[in-house]
């Protein structure tokens, strides 16, 4: 496997306080990551660092040569009223490459092509406020890939959205990967997220642990990862996190 | 009224010179205001006018030409500003109430204590279309082409930096550089324009043709547009108001910017005052403040 960013023993904070300590960690070609930790674990501080708009205070960061890494924020602190259209919108990626307003022709057929690619070309011309959920991380998803990356960080990409909407970012992130796209995700979201991932991370501060979600969403890791204590129940192959309360009746129901 | 004394003020060179000033002022605050109001820096508008106040009073006492060294006083205040906005060290709000106020008490404090050779106290403060030479005409117009120019020439990177800074950041945009053009074009307009509208309104000149455009529009290129045609029209009617009715030219711009937005929002029914929702300071999803809430399942 070929990794496309690697991190090396690397500690990371702000104004003195350590986030990340001796973090080592690397992503490799097709990875499909979640990192799962509680707030201030230090998710967003490593997508800082894979990203290369944070250098570590110790260790190094290093990204493969040619290697192109989008990024997609929250939904919650994107500004929905800012008057802009979804065409737009994507075409903000290509800021870098040409300053001036208008659109070329081949920018205009780029667009297109991924708005359809990702089921959102009749909305190209929709302002961003009128967008679903689901609609919302379709279009930031396609201003991701207009750049033609090769790995897709994404930060809670669930967060505050609906059971339905997290369906469907999810099926659309697993067709993103089958097509060869690498992605690391921020999820605080164990059952309705992270345990549909192939690989995740534990982290708080260090990484606890890292393996497929049978072998990282257990009671003992979850304890070091978040602090308290976790009932861990297998249902149908997957790994579910329950309430101490309801273990009893969900053991009967899983039973 | 009669047509004579409806016409009579056109026969005066000094206000004509003060309309063409208020138009082409209007025109610039407008263009800029839609990326201040976007951007949610209302405040630093406010703050910046201000600050270079001080520069203005202090610049003859130091023998530097009072546009130089109003113009050099405003640039170190705005990079500060910005800085200050970036490192989040502090508060942003409370450092730019420090750092600006602290610089218009100095002008106050100089004015008071050693005069002025430029623009009376109560013009600066209030502005006035008296005394509007052709060399300031020459640079109102000068700052406009240039922001005109700034705002074509970078526009996708100055729109996406609004939108998104951080994402601009990892697409490569120069969000650093963006935003220090930015406030030097501001600090620009701001010192072309202060002694028409005055320090204490330069910045309702500056946001209320920016968010009537919003209510009008959901497109920001079209924005660019309708709001400096706001500045301008507003400009034009208002300094015929200060005329007329014998009151500083930058209270009755004011007043007809404000009077501008009051209609739109009648004829709107209110429909369209949600659009202007969002323009204050949005959340960096990076930074480390906004750190997600986990909630552990327990």
């Amino acid at each position: 496997m070929t990794a496309l960013v690697s991190i090396e023993g690397a500690t990371f904070g702000y104004s003195g306080a350590a986030v990340l300590k001796d973090v080592t960690y690397a992503v490799e070609a097709g990875a499909f990551t979640g990192i799962v930790g509680p707030s201030g674990s230090g998710k967003t501080s490593l997508l800082r660092l894979l990203l290369g708009t944070a250098k570590p205070q110790r260790g190094s960061v290093s990204r493969a040569p040619g290697v192109a890494v989008s990024y997609v924020p929250q939904l919650e602190t994107v500004n929905w009223s800012f008057p802009v259209t979804v065409a737009e919108c994507v075409l903000m990626s290509r800021a870098a490459r040409r300053a001036l307003p208008w659109a070329t022709r081949d920018e205009k057929a780029d667009v297109a092509g991924v708005l359809d690619r990702l089921g959102i070309a009749d909305l190209a011309g929709r302002h961003i406020r009128e967008l679903s959920g689901g609609q919302q991380q379709r279009m930031f998803i396609a201003r991701a890939l207009l750049r033609r990356p090769q790995l897709l960080l994404l930060d809670e990409p669930t967060s505050g959205v609906d059971v339905g909407t997290r369906h469907e970012v999810l099926h659309l992130l697993d067709d993103l990967n089958r097509d060869g796209l690498a992605i690391v995700l921020t999820t605080h979201d164990l059952n309705g997220m992270a345990a549909h991932l192939p690989h995740l991370v534990a982290l708080h501060q260090r990484i606890i642990a890292a393996g497929a979600p049978a072998d990282v969403i257990v009671p003992e890791v979850l304890e070091r990862t978040f602090g308290a204590r976790m009932e861990v129940l297998m249902h149908l192959g997957m790994p579910v996190v329950v309430d101490g309360g309801q273990v009893g009746l969900l053991r009967g129901v899983a039973g | 009224m009669t047509w004579t004394a409806i016409l009579d003020p056109f026969h005066y060179q000094f206000f004509v010179n003060g309309l063409v000033a208020a138009i082409l002022a209007g025109a610039l605050c407008g263009l800029i205001g839609v990326f201040i109001t976007l951007r949610g820096m209302s405040y630093i508008g406010h703050g910046l006018s201000h600050a270079i106040f001080g520069g203005f009073a202090a610049a003859p006492l130091l023998g530097v030409p009072t546009i130089l060294g109003a113009g050099l006083w405003g640039l170190a205040s705005a990079l500060a500003i910005n800085g200050v906005t970036r490192s989040r060290r502090i508060g942003a709000d409370a450092a730019i109430g420090v750092v600006t106020t602290s610089s218009f008490a100095l002008g106050v404090a100089l004015l008071t204590r050693f005069g002025n050779k430029g623009p009376t106290f109560d013009a600066l403060l209030f502005g006035s279309i008296n005394g509007v030479a052709a060399g300031d005409l020459w640079l109102l117009a000068g700052a406009l082409l240039f922001a005109a120019a700034v705002f074509t020439l970078l526009y996708r990177p100055l729109l996406f930096s609004t939108f998104d800074p951080e994402v601009a950041d990892v697409s490569g945009v120069r969000v650093a550089w963006m935003d220090a053009l930015l406030m030097f074009v501001l600090s620009v307009a701001i010192l072309a324009t202060l002694s028409i509208v005055g320090v204490t309104l330069v910045a309702a000149a500056l946001v209320i043709p920016a968010v009537t455009a919003r209510m009008l529009s959901d497109s920001f290129a079209r924005m660019l547009w309708i709001s400096p045609a706001i500045g301008t029209a507003c400009g034009a009617i208002g300094t015929y108001a200060s005329w007329q009715l014998e009151i500083p030219s930058g209270t009755t711009i004011v007043l007809t910017n404000a009077a501008a937005f009051l209609v739109v929002l009648a004829l709107s029914r209110g429909r369209t005052l949600g659009r202007t929702a969002g323009l204050d300071d949005h959340t960096d999803a990076l930074s480390p403040d906004a750190a997600p809430v986990a909630v552990p399942v327990r």
